[in-house]
């Protein structure tokens, strides 16, 4: 018996990750916002690998953090062990990563949720998406219960037609032994919308008093730290941390695995859908890479409030006996007492390719999409598509401009283009090398690029908005000066160089000059430099960073500028390809699918060619000026 | 869509007196300024009226290319609305291509097929009504620009491009795996191991660069040989194809006494590279010996051998062991004098050659125009356009090669100045990129697809 509850602005669905970033922007935008979830205790869930960050993961919590979302703030605080990766490299491919105390997190981001005025929390599943005129007229719950809303958000994760394998066994149920959601999947389908089944997996959860350490390696967090949140400073959230390990597969995990691969649910054809490459189950890396004789595996903790140790690096759909076994064949896990099994989760998402560059359903109006069931892995991942989709959906309802970030502008908008471009045929990851402007977008200056959009949305406060700007003034300031001060061959200056080991000057040169020799930096010039007024880390950081790769940061500026006419000429959304005979039939086609919102969106659709680009720059500048005269025609 | 400035021949190569070289952009101009010099005084084109012409000269630093008219016409009322600078230059096809050659070098980049009436219609200047024309002339223009690419390259360098590519994108993936999973992949060393890989590439891809630039029978015309005894008209036939008095002709045996090579385009657009042999010469002693052994050594090279017979005299020895050491080259026989009273005839040649005979009369122009259809038979099929879309194309390779080589270069720089190792993937993709071109492959997955074939990475 179906009856109308309350209505709401925008309603979310799901209240993973990206359920919780869409739901938290909406609300703080003002809008009366509602957050279905199928359990109260999976809100901000991490059901898989017990961290946040990561390479270009890393890079996209820095964003969502400078665009005011949550994810930043909410691993600072409930953190147990940071690192900065790669930092042997260039700046562009460092990374951070955190463990988090997996239940603190989902404690605390529910906190949140539950202190944010405008916002609701309630447990329900919802069944079906009402839509009305193509436009969505509100959700309706298994129990019958109709909320009238304005716009949806579906984040529904990996929940819809779940089923978790490991064997022959087969659970119907989402993550962790959650109930999945099963009437959703219906309800889309119904409204013409095409579905994908994907599938991933996670290792086995081990208990840490069984685990011998003394035979692994420990790996101890960084320590400096370094906030995920530009919000936080590093001494305000130092804290005691704890360690990971590191072991191996033997040659006896890899023969224990052969000899039972028949029985996996992968190569006996019982798990149909679409597994990632970057998570390959150990069975995956065994057979394909049969020439390595061992695998890195990493014990991680689950959080302080357990003994459960995360098993990374052995994610398994063996039948749960094959998996004691090959466990127990780890150096370390030798009597090891498995608390969970590994499993293979499949479920039903999307093809994003339906989606506008905003996460709106390109054929329903105010229906929005973000996270795993767009096709997507990860909860970083996740995280960005739901504030952006937040954010959107806020927009619409505001009657103000959409949120689109290129892909020179944030690992976000690189995040987003690839979903609704490329064919994606696995879950998506996020990769540095998927970023061809990587140089730009690095995690250091997420702040300096994204804040102002933040602001002008309305999710950042005037003060740190502020801030941003006067880091800007001084970062600039302090590069033209170290640029116009000369320096001479004095013996003081060659001096240092010397106990630098710096070739010596011969001519006399400048500062910024002097910083982008490889063995030098700004810091060690100090003495040299008597005008030098005190300056915060973070823009000391910058103005090395600018100094040092300004031909190469200069380059990819070049690129940007050179693709942006591309990427700012759009191309109307009921424009009929079918109709435009210069295009090749595979251009023609591809095209008419995807509906690509740009011209450099459409440069990016596989199948497209250059001649095919120029053919459809030509024929929009005949529809476009065709359109005009209709206009003036119709108007007296 | 890109503004950068693009320049390209706009001319039919070797069919007229002079050829343009057109550029076309907001540098048109000041490229022009590096490049021209005017008689005597110091003006720069950038200065000047538009829609002026100015005489002068093209140099490259010190040297003189060509001696030019440049016309420079400002945006917007220009062919494509943009600055435009055209040269008009006397050279053949050398000279031509060297002024494009400069002009590259000082920032423009080679127009695409059909990118000067795309950027017209873009800008405006075609009427709206001819959109569908444009959309074919660019889609026509690419089809034929990579059917050409692809023809052109011979087997061997195909397969040269592709391995490079797939070695060059290798060396990108493990970079990048080692980028999104450092803790499973090292990098420990591998800037050494890319140095070296880094001096393959550029070797082989100057070996490219060399070979697109020269010794290709079709891209660089057909090597032609004119045989015969003294004083048949060897050194007529040249000067007729020439149409410029260059060899010496005298009706005394031996005139010619060096060999003589002459670049000549045909009407039809075909270049012979003709090789004017000192004629063959009979002396009292060992005689025909030299003498054949000398034309055959010169011949043997030859793409295309003319041998030319006179008709007012009858076959001798030396004729006949020609005709037989000719048997297996490309060759034409041209019956030549047949305006004198014939002691030989096509009949009684045929019985002796397969090759194909054609009764000339150089001093009164006849024949000539057989023997032009009968080479453009003989090697291109009755195509006539082939040729220049073979120069264009061939100047398109070089300019893909030379850019994939200087990304290398800078991959180079980046590690000889100790610049981490995420750096160098740009420059290697611009490598990889530019070689595909060539062959008419995007980047597409590729790199994603390669990580993850190659590299056991992931959690």
């Amino acid at each position: 018996m179906s009856y109308v509850y309350e209505e709401y602005d925008v309603a979310v669905i799901g209240a993973g990750h990206a359920g919780c970033e869409a739901a938290l922007a909406s609300a703080r935008l003002n809008l009366k916002t509602i957050i279905f979830t199928v359990s109260m205790e999976s809100v901000a869930l991490m059901p898989c690998n017990p961290n946040i960050g990561g390479t270009s993961k890393g890079h996209l919590v820095r964003e969502i953090d400078a665009l005011g979302g949550e994810m930043g703030k909410n691993i600072d605080k409930t953190y147990i062990q940071s690192r900065m990766l790669n930092l042997s490299k260039g700046p562009a491919v460092h990374s951070l990563r955190a463990q988090a105390d997996k239940k603190e997190y989902s404690d605390s981001m529910r906190k949140v949720l539950e202190n944010t005025s405008n916002l609701t929390l309630r447990q329900a599943e919802i069944a079906e998406i009402l839509v009305g005129d193509n436009k969505v007229t509100g959700v309706k719950t298994y129990a019958g219960s109709i909320y009238p809303c304005k716009a949806i958000i579906i984040c529904s994760g990996t929940y819809l037609n779940a089923r978790c394998i490991y064997g022959e066994t087969v659970h119907m149920t989402g993550p962790n032994g959650l109930s999945s959601a099963v009437y959703l999947s219906e309800s889309l389908r119904r409204l013409g919308i095409e579905l994908f089944r994907f599938k991933t997996g996670t290792p086995a959860r081990i208990d840490k008093r069984t685990i011998d350490f003394s035979k692994m390696e420990e790996q101890k967090g960084d320590e400096k730290i370094v906030p995920f949140s530009f919000t936080n400073k590093p001494e305000d959230i130092r804290k005691e941390q704890v360690s990971c390990w590191l072991t191996y597969t033997t040659p006896k995990t890899h023969e224990i695995i052969r000899e039972n691969i028949d029985r996996s649910p992968l190569f006996s054809g019982t798990i149909t859908g679409t597994g990632t490459r970057y998570c390959p189950s150990i069975e995956d890396k065994v057979v394909k890479f049969a020439d390595k004789d061992r695998h890195q595996v990493f014990i991680e903790p689950e959080g302080n409030y357990t003994n459960e140790m995360y098993i990374s690096g052995m994610s398994s759909s063996l039948p749960e006996d094959v998996q004691v076994q090959m466990y127990r064949s780890v150096p370390g896990l030798e009597n090891a007492h498995i608390v969970r099994n590994a499993y293979a989760i499949e479920y039903d998402c999307i093809n994003p390719a339906q989606l506008k560059p905003t996460l709106e359903l390109k054929s329903i109006e105010g229906l929005f999409f973000a996270g795993q069931i767009n096709g997507s892995s990860g909860y970083e991942e996740a995280a960005a598509q739901g504030l952006i989709a937040g954010i959107n959906a806020a927009m619409k309802l505001l009657n103000r401009e959409p949120v689109v970030l290129g892909r020179s502008q944030a690992y976000i908008g690189v995040l987003i283009d690839d979903l609704i471009t490329k064919e994606t045929k696995e879950p998506y990851r996020m990769m540095t090398s998927r970023a061809e402007y990587r140089l730009l977008l690095r995690q250091d200056n997420a702040d300096l690029r994204l804040t102002k959009i933040g602001y002008q949305v309305g999710l950042i406060d005037e003060e740190r908005y502020q801030a941003v700007l006067n880091k800007e003034k001084r970062i600039y300031e302090e590069i033209k000066r170290l640029k116009n001060t000369v320096i001479g061959a004095g013996s003081k200056v060659q001096e240092l160089l010397k106990s630098l080991n710096s070739a010596p000057l011969t001519t006399a040169t400048t500062l910024a000059e002097l910083i982008k020799r490889p063995e030098l930096n700004y810091e060690m010039l100090e003495s040299i430099d008597p005008n030098r007024v005190s300056l915060p880390e973070d823009v000391i950081e910058q103005v090395n960073i600018n100094i040092k790769y300004e031909g190469y940061i200069a380059r990819q500026l070049r690129q940007v500028e050179q693709h942006k006419k591309m990427e700012n000429k759009k191309i109307p959304e009921e424009l009929d390809y079918s109709s435009i005979s210069g295009l090749r039939l595979e251009a023609r086609q591809k095209l008419q699918k995807f509906r690509p919102a740009s011209i450099g969106q459409a440069s990016r659709i596989s199948g497209v060619s250059p001649a095919d680009i120029s053919v459809l720059m030509v024929y929009l500048m005949n529809y476009n000026a065709s359109q005009k005269d209709a206009l003036k025609q119709n108007t007296p | 869509m890109k503004t950068d400035t693009i320049a390209a021949i706009a001319t039919a190569l070797g069919s007229g007196g002079i050829s343009i070289v057109r550029i076309s952009g907001d540098e048109a101009l000041s490229i022009i300024d590096k490049i021209y010099r005017a008689k005597s005084s110091s003006k720069r084109l950038s200065g000047e009226k538009s829609h002026t012409i100015h005489y002068g000269f093209i140099v490259d630093g010190e040297e003189i290319i060509d001696e030019v008219m440049v016309t420079i016409m400002r945006a917007p009322s220009t062919y494509t609305r943009e600055d435009v600078a055209e040269i008009n230059c006397h050279g053949g096809i050398t000279v031509t291509r060297k002024i494009l050659e400069l002009v590259l070098r000082q920032g423009a980049r080679l127009a695409e097929p059909g990118e000067f009436t795309k950027r017209a219609f873009l800008n405006g200047r075609i009427d709206l009504s001819q959109a569908e024309a444009v959309c074919d002339i660019i889609n026509a223009k690419n089809d034929i620009a990579l059917k050409n690419s692809l023809k052109q390259l011979r087997g061997r360098e195909y397969e040269i491009i592709r391995n490079i590519r797939e070695d060059i994108l290798r060396d990108v993936a493990y970079i990048e795996a080692a980028l999104d999973d450092p803790e499973h992949i090292s990098l420990e060393g591998f800037s050494e191991e890319l140095y070296k890989h880094q001096d393959n590439y550029c070797r082989i891809i100057k070996g490219l660069i060399k070979g697109s630039k020269s010794g290709k029978l079709i891209k660089e015309g057909i090597k032609t040989v004119i045989l015969g005894k003294p004083n048949v008209g060897k050194s007529s036939l040249m000067n007729i194809l020439v149409r410029e008095d260059r060899a010496i002709v005298t009706d005394i045996a031996g005139t010619t006494r060096d060999t003589l090579e002459e670049t000549i385009i045909l009407e039809n657009n075909i270049t012979l590279n003709i090789i004017d042999t000192a004629g063959i010469r009979e002396t009292e002693d060992t005689v025909e010996k030299i003498g054949v052994e000398k034309a055959m050594r010169i011949a043997k090279e030859a793409d295309l051998i003319i041998y030319v017979l006179d008709s007012s005299t009858p076959l001798d020895d030396n004729d006949e062991s020609i005709l037989s050491l000719i048997t297996d080259k490309k060759a034409i026989l041209l019956l030549n004098k047949s305006d004198l009273e014939p002691k030989v005839t096509a009949e009684e040649i045929k019985k002796k050659s397969s090759h194909p005979i054609i009764n000339t009369s150089f001093i009164e122009n006849k024949g000539i125009e057989e023997l032009e259809q009968l080479i453009m038979e003989m090697f291109f099929q009755g195509d006539i356009t082939h040729n220049e879309e073979i120069y264009i194309t061939n100047e398109r390779h070089i300019e893909a090669f030379t850019n994939a080589l200087e990304a290398l270069n800078m991959v180079r720089d980046s590690i000889d100045s100790g610049m981490p190792e995420d750096l160098y993937p740009i420059d290697l993709m611009n490598a990889y990129e530019e070689l595909g071109r060539i062959i008419g492959e995007n980047v597409g997955e590729d790199l994603i697809d390669m990580i993850f074939a190659e590299f056991c990475m992931g959690k």
